[in-house]
């Protein structure tokens, strides 16, 4: 019942947040000079076609019932129109969401893969060479924007060494982006690199609480031995806060694809709204930023939760 | 600031000199100041040294190898990359520092009414930050730098604006402790206004906590300027920053010349580093929590 409450209370919370994103992104769109208007007429346009199209469209109706409107056309799925690309940007998205998740999971997975065993490591050789010299790397990674990466591993892999092409697969569909594997290990790579740079300080400062906690002096006490406590027991109990963090992490893993699909041209949501913003297609851009920031407040909202009912410690409030 | 006017805000007996001397034990945050103190020579004092122009382009001079002329080569259009780093690295180094304060600043204000109020104004102010956070900041600057295409000014306040909410969130969680401690609830007895104890008590009180977010707010804001920059959305040229030096860099990349890539790449993650050390340093210094 206690969780049920919190869940109520949490859902309730999110769509707060939602709605108060919607308001934001509608802001955003009036507050453009010279409104839609002219982003769709163009600059050539005469005040008697703004005033025209404005009325056609409804913009020069008072802006709660516009917002109001807004919020209808959102719940029936209508993101609007793509200035430059005549097209329906929930349909733009459509076709180019699954392209980024391959992308943004691909590098997950690998990051986590990596950081996951590095910071345990680090947590039981605490203190020692090797832990200084990976947190000084974790750190110099952290402060690497991603592109800078992405340059130097195009640099080096694609001009010196010549071992992978430069441009991501070109597919449409997600099944020929599948079809060029090599061509996805840079992106991927580079994708990756901050993950592990994050996650293995997460893991480090999570497996050194555990370690220090009186179920693993009990097992020892027992006479287990270290590995199979470290294994059996302080890894689940480390693993869920730094799970529970890929909820907090979705924007940043969007902000990552944004950069990677930019630098190696590879047709997904990032690459869709970089050009957007080129072309100042407002609608994409907004509609991108709602469809980012709804997959965010979920990824919050999981996160809370699964850490809630796998951890029972959070629930007291202890944690 | 006077003497006794620092004294008055809290000031002094934040800084005692136990805190200066932990913070001078802490050798990567000590790196770190020189890091920030040599770059800031390097940009500002560097082009009285090294004068180059980095207006006019000429096109006699474009991307030539780093030889003793052209200590780092030149661009495509002829820019000495030595000078260019400088002149770049002004942009870089003012906005970040500009945006970071800026950002805290709000974060700040924001932060302790929320904690203070508390209630529903508290909760109504904290969806608004959840909201914040739920728009990635490089997407909403994007959507804004497009429509603006805003000069360094601009790029700050921008900046500052998508930036300031989580040194709002620390600053909440400070104040939640404070706004009950006896010396704020004598304050309010005697009938001392919400704002004076906000000014007098409060923040005197978070200037630790709020210091470490600054300098964390300040490496973020370099860090996104430069995005922002590399995506061609930032100052526009003439005018460069060290994200806009490597918005050629696919190109420079395809045709081998690191000497547009590396310098202003390792110029970033130098200076990123160093202000996170700092903040490291400041953060076990003070003994408070900041992030990570």
């Amino acid at each position: 019942m206690d969780t049920l409450l919190y869940l109520t209370r949490r859902i309730a919370q999110a769509l707060v947040v939602i709605l108060i994103v919607t308001v934001v992104v509608f802001g955003l769109l009036h507050a453009l000079p010279g409104g839609p208007a002219r982003g769709i007429l163009g600059p050539q346009a005469t005040q008697q076609q703004i005033t025209l199209f404005n009325h056609d469209q409804g913009l020069d109706r008072p802006l709660p019932v516009q917002y109001l409107y807004y919020l209808r056309q959102l719940l029936h799925g209508d993101l609007g129109t793509s200035y430059t690309l005549n097209e329906a940007v929930s349909r733009l998205i459509e076709q180019r969401l699954p392209k980024t998740l391959v992308l943004t999971v691909l590098s997950a997975v690998l990051g986590l893969l990596l950081a996951i065993p590095l910071g345990m490591w680090q947590a039981v050789r605490r203190n020692k060479p090797a832990d200084y010299v990976i947190t000084t790397l974790s750190f110099v990674a952290y402060s690497t924007p991603v592109y800078f990466l992405g340059l130097v591993l195009v640099l080096v892999f694609t001009q010196v060494l010549r071992w992978f092409p430069s441009q991501a697969p070109q597919g449409d569909t997600v099944a020929q982006v599948f079809a060029d594997p090599v061509a996805l290990v840079l992106p991927v790579v580079t994708g990756a690199a901050s993950m592990v740079a994050v996650f293995s300080r997460y893991m480090r400062a999570s497996t050194l609480e555990n370690l220090s906690e009186d179920y693993v002096r009990t097992a020892r006490a027992g006479g287990s031995r270290p590995g199979a406590i470290l294994w059996r027991h302080v890894f689940r109990n480390s693993l869920t806060p730094v799970i529970a963090m890929l909820g907090y992490y979705v924007p940043v893993l969007f902000g990552g694809a944004l950069v990677v699909e930019q630098l190696f041209n590879y047709p997904g949501m990032g690459l869709l709204f970089w050009s957007a913003a080129q072309s100042s297609d407002y609608p994409v851009l907004l509609g991108c930023v709602l469809v980012i920031s709804v997959a965010t407040v979920v990824g919050t909202l999981l996160a809370d939760v699964v850490q809630r009912i796998v951890d029972p410690r959070v629930k007291a409030g202890r944690t | 600031m006077s003497v006794q006017s620092a004294s008055r805000w809290g000031l002094v007996a934040q800084f005692p000199a136990p805190l200066i001397a932990r913070f001078a034990r802490n050798k990567l945050a000590v790196a770190g100041i020189t890091v920030v103190v040599l770059f800031f020579l390097f940009c500002f004092v560097g082009p009285l040294l090294y004068s180059t122009d980095q207006i006019h382009t000429d096109l006699t001079q474009v991307n030539l190898r780093p030889s003793g002329a052209h200590w780092l080569g030149t661009d495509a259009v002829g820019h000495d990359e030595l000078g260019r780093l400088m002149y770049g690295g002004k942009v870089s180094l003012l906005v970040g520092l500009a945006a970071g304060v800026l950002a805290t600043v709000i974060g700040t204000l924001w932060g302790s009414i929320a904690g203070y109020a508390g209630g529903w104004v508290d909760a109504v102010m904290m969806r608004v930050v959840d909201a914040g956070i739920a728009i990635p900041a490089l997407f909403i600057l994007l959507v804004v730098s497009a429509i603006t295409t805003p000069g360094v000014p601009g790029l700050i306040v921008i900046l500052g604006v998508v930036s300031w909410l989580v040194p709002s969130r620390l600053v909440r969680a400070e104040t939640l402790t404070l706004k009950s401690r006896d010396y704020v609830l004598t304050l309010r007895a005697i009938g001392g206004s919400h704002s004076r104890a906000i000014t007098r008590h409060i923040l005197p009180n978070s200037v630790s906590t709020i210091v470490v977010a600054a300098t964390f707010q300040v490496a973020d804001a370099i860090l996104l300027v430069a995005y922002v920059s590399y995506l061609g959305l930032g100052v526009q040229p003439p005018s460069t920053d060290w994200g806009g030096m490597l918005s050629a860099g696919l190109t420079a990349a395809y045709s081998g010349r690191w000497w547009l890539i590396v310098p202003p790449g390792l110029a970033i993650i130098l200076v990123v580093c160093a202000f996170n050390a700092i903040g490291d340093g400041l953060r076990d210094a003070f003994d408070v929590r900041g992030r990570g």
